[in-house]
């Protein structure tokens, strides 16, 4: 026999179309067998309870990107989160933060997105495409495999301190995205196209504070981008003084 | 009401509408419309791998498409028409090689080649692969060309009914769920790229967002389903959440065990064993399970996945996605325990009837991908297929929605969208009004008695039963109604308009499993145990008839060069 516990769920609750009603918790009790996800359980809230409840899903698999939230004060996807993995009965939901809410767990990813558009995220290509594949080595393809996984679930956005003082920041997706193309063997963008993130609100906004990398539930590691693109800017830089020409 | 207008609508931010829009979006007004962001579709989940036959393999020097298109025949129980396989299997190195030229980062072989491994029911190692991410690489790289292309998306904007008059689309209704608004969109062509219906199943693999509610919209408005009950159950789910293992776990070398530690697919293919296709090693699991050979759960009854002889390296290196799951999800790291698995919903061969361009019957209106049947998948679908007939077909539809455009096309009717938009109107009214049945207890009720009567195996009398609940379920419906009378961010408003179609695919698959009186891939019954080519070698088409419920026609299967021969592996 499984035997369900007792957990209250206490839930940020907001509706941008009532601006007038501030945000604040409503509280569910819910009896929960082991083994359930905190996504599982938004889901019986919301069939069993309340159907007034808005959150994002789609996968319940982690692989999506929907369900980033804060869970009791740690930032990560729902649909991987274990309820029981916190060792206490009551669990706190609320809303990503950086970004407006739309409604209770739902905010509004459109900076996020607008970031992500900025650093030209696709390959980019000068010389005409071979007939067959353009031929990659294993340990090119490694190099990229760590930027490959990021799934823009914006748990990094969220929880980025510069993003909170500076909107503009381009923020940690956005920038492992960039160096995603810039270290694919194949990518042919201009050198001089890392100037647009060589200022304060790009490369040399982080504070290298790696909340982004706690945060991130795919491994990502977007402070290594950062890093990754100060050293190649650095270099360039150096190549520049030196008047040596361009790779 | 308000109105807007495109050339051309494509509903669903999946691989098949994301390679229709960028074939479309240089020359017409293009708009894309997906219920939730692109890079959140279904397809982003998908794992192992995608067919082609590119000949990289050291093992597979000498495979040809034509080597793919019979494996593909065969595979699908010879119900496939033979030259719409053709078609994809010829296109499908070219497509591939277009998807890694855009920056697809498919895995490498170390002469810096597309990485191949072997896939079930096929006789070559031809699925391209990115570790376990595929789906995710190839998303996200069709995303990013239509973010270059500059496509115009609507995110979170729900289709609710598609207008179909005279025998031609003229447009849908959409639903835009942030700000709670209908609005009717006219446009001279519209493609369903929806995918698939998997939540209309208690248990399945697929995304919460799967409901199927494209072919349901389309099968209302009066356009033809295809060969709808031929229902794929993956072998190998996660108990519990029932998340994929993919079938590259096999590919690798994976092995299945029974609770007396047998490799028990020894007795149901020899030959192949564990890369048997997917609907002979689903029934040969239930059939373990069945005869008391599982393991008991708390979740239900399994059997075991073992991986561990790969080892770690092998697992990390090619399956890391994988074990992350496992790990997560019921705290099990393959690389020391066996995997619990069982089977369940996986993908919908049947859908919209089209033909090998993606046009159906309806002027002006096309599917491509899941939500749609060519059918290259006939009565089962090889792993790797999929994603593989999605970019195929998302991209012949583009071509021939450019030719129907470029010969004219049809000025769509304004009234017949406005008429409609009307209905919709009265509908939302209904339920935010508030009828006391709750729809998410309604789906539940529909999901188990799919899972429980027209799954691996069927008989008459549970198929029945099936045809039964959907009526009552159906008949419970009329009085729906939601908690909330706000419009906006109304997530159960939503799925209470979804249920109506999940009810009307539900109600095809089911009549569809009835009345074929036959064995053939997918479609397993324990009534009648054998394929019959002389009756059954056939399509079944539904189409929606005056009284709401389906009327069935039959058409012949295309054969080109494979004669329907037994099916051993
Ligand atoms: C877990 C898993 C793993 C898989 N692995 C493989 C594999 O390795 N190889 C393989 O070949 N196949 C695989 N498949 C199958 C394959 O992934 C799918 O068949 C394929 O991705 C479907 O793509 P699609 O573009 O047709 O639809 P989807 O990717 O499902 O996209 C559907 C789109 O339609 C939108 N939509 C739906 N309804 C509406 C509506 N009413 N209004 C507005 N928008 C709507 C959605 O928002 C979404 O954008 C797998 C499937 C699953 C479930
Ligand atoms: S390391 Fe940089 S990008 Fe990451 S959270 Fe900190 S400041 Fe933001
Ligand atoms: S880097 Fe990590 S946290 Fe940030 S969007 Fe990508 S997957 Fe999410
Ligand atoms: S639902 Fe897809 S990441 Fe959580």
């Amino acid at each position: 026999m499984i035997t369900a516990d007792a957990y209250t769920f206490r839930i940020l609750r907001f509706d941008a179309k009532r601006p007038e009603e501030p945000p604040a918790f409503q509280a569910y009790r819910i009896k929960v067998i082991p083994g359930l996800t905190v996504l599982a359980v938004l889901n019986r809230i919301r069939d069993e309870i309340d159907g007034t409840l808005s959150f994002r899903s789609s996968c319940r698999s982690a692989v999506c990107g929907s369900c980033a939230m804060v869970i009791n004060g740690r930032i990560d996807l729902a649909c991987r989160t274990q309820v029981a993995s916190f060792g206490t009965s009551t669990i706190i939901l609320e809303p990503l933060p950086n970004m407006e809410i739309i409604k209770d767990l739902v905010v509004d990813m459109t900076p996020f997105w607008k970031m992500y558009e900025k650093v030209r995220p696709h390959l980019v290509r000068e010389s005409a495409d071979p007939v067959r594949e353009i031929r990659q080595s294993e340990k090119e393809r490694g190099r990229i495999d760590q930027f490959v996984n990021c799934i823009l679930c914006a748990c990094c956005y969220g929880a980025c301190p510069v993003i909170s003082r500076d909107p503009e920041y381009m923020g940690p997706a956005a920038l492992a995205k960039l160096e995603r193309f810039t270290l694919d063997s194949r990518d042919e963008r201009p050198e001089n196209f890392l100037d647009t993130v060589n200022n304060e609100k790009g490369v040399w906004g982080c504070d290298m504070v790696l909340r982004c990398i706690d945060a991130c539930p795919k491994d990502v590691r977007p402070t290594d981008s950062i890093v990754g693109l100060r050293k190649a800017l650095v270099k360039k830089k150096a190549k520049g003084l030196l008047g040596m020409k361009k790779r | 009401m308000d109105m807007l207008s495109h050339d051309v609508l494509i509903v669903g931010g999946g691989l098949a509408g994301l390679r229709c829009a960028v074939g479309l979006c240089d020359k017409y007004d293009v708009a894309l419309i997906s219920k939730v962001h692109p890079i959140r579709s279904h397809s982003i989940a998908a794992q192992g791998g995608i067919n082609a036959a590119l000949a990289n393999n050291p093992d597979a020097r000498d495979d040809t498409w034509e080597k793919h298109a019979f494996d593909t025949v065969k595979g699908s129980d010879y119900l496939a028409d033979q030259d719409a396989v053709e078609i994809m299997c010829r296109e499908a190195p070219e497509i591939v090689y277009e998807m890694e030229h855009w920056g697809c980062p498919f895995s490498r072989f170390p002469d810096g080649s597309i990485a191949q491994r072997p896939f079930g029911g096929a006789g070559y190692p031809r699925t391209c692969y990115s570790t376990d991410i595929t789906g995710h690489v190839l998303l996200n790289t069709l995303y990013e060309r239509a973010v270059f292309k500059g496509v115009k998306v609507y995110p979170e904007w729900h289709v609710t009914a598609l207008a179909t008059e005279d025998e031609s689309c003229h447009g849908v209704i959409a639903f835009d769920l942030i700000n709670g608004v209908i609005m009717p969109i006219r446009a001279k062509a519209t493609l369903f790229a929806t995918g698939g219906y998997g939540r209309v199943y208690f248990y399945s693999t697929n995304a919460l967002i799967n409901t199927g509610s494209g072919i349901g919209i389309a099968y209302k408005a009066g356009v033809p389903v295809k060969d709808m009950e031929f229902v794929q159950f993956h072998p190998t789910c996660l108990i519990g959440t029932n998340i994929l293992m993919t079938e590259a776990c096999r590919g690798e070398g994976g092995y299945l065990f029974n609770n007396r530690g047998e490799r028990f697919m020894e007795r149901y293919a020899p030959k192949a064993m564990e890369l048997a296709p997917r609907d002979i090693v689903s029934r040969s699991i239930q059939t373990e399970i069945n005869e008391g050979r599982g393991f008991d759960h708390p979740l239900g009854r399994y059997i075991r996945l073992d991986l561990r002889h790969l080892g770690g390296k092998k697992i990390l290196e090619r399956l890391p996605g994988i074990r992350k799951i496992c790990i997560d999800f019921i705290g099990i790291d393959p690389v020391n325990e066996p995997i619990p698995i069982m089977p369940c919903q996986h993908y919908s061969m049947g859908g919209i009837d089209t033909d090998a361009a993606g046009a159906t019957p309806v002027r002006g209106f096309y599917a491509a991908g899941e939500c749609a049947c060519v059918s290259v998948h006939g009565a089962n679908r090889l792993g790797g297929n999929s994603l593989l007939d999605t970019i195929v077909f998302g991209k012949l539809a583009a071509g021939s929605i450019d030719a129907y455009l470029s010969g004219g096309g049809a000025v769509p009717d304004e009234k017949a969208v406005l008429r409609l938009a009307g209905d919709m109107e009265k509908k939302i009214s209904g339920l935010v009004s508030g009828g006391k049945e709750k729809t998410f207890a309604l789906h539940a009720e529909l999901a188990r008695t799919m899972s429980a009567n027209v799954g691996i195996f069927r008989r008459q009398d549970e198929m029945e039963q099936a045809l039964q609940d959907i009526a009552r379920v159906r008949e419970r419906y009329r009085g729906a109604g939601v908690s909330s009378p706000s419009r906006h961010m109304n997530y159960e408003l939503m799925n209470a308009i979804e249920l109506e179609y999940m009810l009307e695919v539900a109600h095809t698959i089911a009549l569809g499993a009835l009345l074929r009186e036959e064995s053939r891939g997918a479609h397993s019954r324990r009534d009648f145990t054998k394929r019959d080519d002389e009756k059954w070698l056939k399509h079944t088409i539904a189409r929606r008839g005056a009284d709401g419920s389906p009327d069935t026609s039959f058409r012949g299967v295309a054969i080109t060069r494979y004669q329907p021969m037994e099916r051993v592996y």
